[in-house]
């Protein structure tokens, strides 16, 4: 067991040290010139004017939001993907199918109601009360 | 209405003010006082029969022998597709006029173009700057007796040697 | 650690490697697009399917901090040779300037205009000259490939036979 932890030492070895080889060559070949003019903000031609920091539009967060929670679904699905077929061979098969498909049903009650209240727009759209 | 129903429309609504009307050329054109130009304009988009909507442009014309740069209206009606040229003279040492802004919104661009190009100044005005020019350029480029400057922002104005002897 | 440019002695394997390197960086000239007016048209279709650029590795760029090669395509008026300036500056080395057209020559059309800049090695210095109004694209892929010439004879890790050879202040 322990020359598989070796294993995974030698491939992090090699790749970090393939990363710094090619960075210490880059340094050794490339020239060095730095001036203020070139190292100044680049802003079309222009002189920067302002803060670079912009407000985080709110939206992403719930974007991000709904992304997990179906990623991790994914990822829960995915085991019992794999050992669906000994299953299947044992005998258990239905019983299996039928609790992975309420799990995804649970969750799918969810994308609907994410869906029907309308987070899944980029703009909502706000229902102005009738006159 | 063709160009000579206009002159005398105006001329009986404006006496004294207008004149000068040359109808034989492709674009009639009329002269108008300076002091009169705002209530002439705001007769001719409002005035019934005439419906002058359009700005079409706004220009000016340097006349150094005759000591006047001319301000040139071209107006436009789309209801009665009829056109008018209007030219106002301003003594060329002090240019100023009142603005059309509030009479056609397409003025502010154009007047700002001429103050760029020839230094009239528009009375009223709600932004006179430079619209193409950097802002720190000096002179009126556009003005027979321009004189183009050394150099500009440290870059020399120095032409190749047989351009300058066709410029002479 | 300070680069090995310009530092090694002259052998053959020096200069073998120097022939590599230049040949990298000849066939992956990176070109930032800087078209001002009509020039910027032949530009684009010179990049485009029948006259190919990026067949010889030159692929446009936005942004000055990833190109080394500069075409100056269209007329240059004092107002936007501030910024033309600016651009150049902020490009990291090394870098190169191809001028194209006659307007970024020497002005051009509208030599007697106020407000034109009489070419644009007024303000940046011009690698290769392409001459036309505009330039066909077999011209402007002339002009790229004696950049390349241009490249591939400049010393890069091997010590400069004269001192105007040298790369500037690495």
């Amino acid at each position: 067991m322990l020359f598989d932890f070796a294993n995974v030492l030698v491939f992090t070895a090699l790749g970090l040290g393939f990363v710094g080889v090619n960075l210490l060559i880059g340094k050794l070949l490339r020239p060095s010139n730095p001036q203020t003019r070139k190292l100044s903000t680049y802003e079309c031609g222009e002189p920067a004017m302002g803060s670079a920091w912009v407000n985080f539009n709110i939206r992403f967060y719930i974007v991000a939001l709904i992304f997990i929670i179906f990623e991790v679904e994914i990822a829960f699905i995915f085991p019992v993907a794999t050992v669906f077929r000994r299953w299947v061979e044992g005998g258990v098969g239905v019983f299996a199918l039928v609790e992975i498909l309420l799990f995804i049903g649970i969750l799918f009650l969810g994308l609907v109601y994410a869906w029907v209240k309308g987070d899944l727009e980029w703009v909502k759209k706000v229902r102005v009360q009738g006159d | 209405m063709d160009a000579q129903e206009i002159f005398a429309t105006l001329e009986k609504q404006f006496a004294g003010k207008v004149g000068n009307f040359k109808g034989e050329v492709f674009e009639p054109y009329l002269s108008v006082d300076g002091a009169a130009i705002v209530e002439v304009c705001r007769f001719l988009r409002d005035g019934a029969g005439m419906n002058f909507a359009v700005l079409s442009d706004l220009t000016a014309l340097d006349w150094p022998k005759e000591e006047k740069i001319q301000v040139v209206y071209h107006l436009f009606s789309y209801a009665h597709k009829h056109q008018i040229v209007l030219k106002v003279d301003l003594p060329r040492d002090n240019p100023k006029i009142a603005t059309v802004e509030g009479v056609w919104k397409v003025a502010n661009w154009f007047e700002r173009e001429v103050y760029d190009l020839f230094g009239v100044i528009f009375e009223g005005h709600s932004d006179l700057r430079r619209i193409m020019l950097p802002e720190d350029w000096l002179g009126y480029p556009l003005r027979k007796d321009y004189v183009e400057q050394e150099e500009y922002d440290g870059i020399s104005t120095q032409r190749a040697p047989l351009v300058e002897k066709l410029l002479r | 650690m300070k680069p090995l440019i310009n530092s090694l002695p002259e052998t053959v394997f020096t200069t073998k490697v120097d022939d590599i390197l230049n040949w990298g960086r000849a066939s992956s000239q990176w070109y930032m697009l800087f078209g001002l007016a009509c020039c910027a048209i032949e530009l684009m279709q010179t990049g485009g399917p029948r006259a190919d650029l990026d067949r010889f590795g030159a692929v446009p760029r936005a942004t000055p901090r990833q190109s080394d090669l500069m075409i100056v395509a269209g007329t240059l008026t004092y107002k936007m040779a501030k910024r033309t300036k600016l651009l150049y500056d902020q490009m990291p080395d090394p870098k190169y300037v191809i001028s194209m057209g006659s307007c970024s020559n020497c002005g051009g059309l509208f030599q007697l205009a106020y407000s034109v800049c009489k070419g644009v090695d007024k303000i940046i210095p011009v690698d290769v000259y392409v001459p036309g109004c505009p330039p066909r694209p077999e011209a402007l892929t002339e002009g790229l490939l004696r950049i390349q010439d241009k490249m591939m004879s400049e010393r890069w890790l091997v010590k400069p036979s004269r001192p105007a050879e040298a790369r500037a202040e690495v």
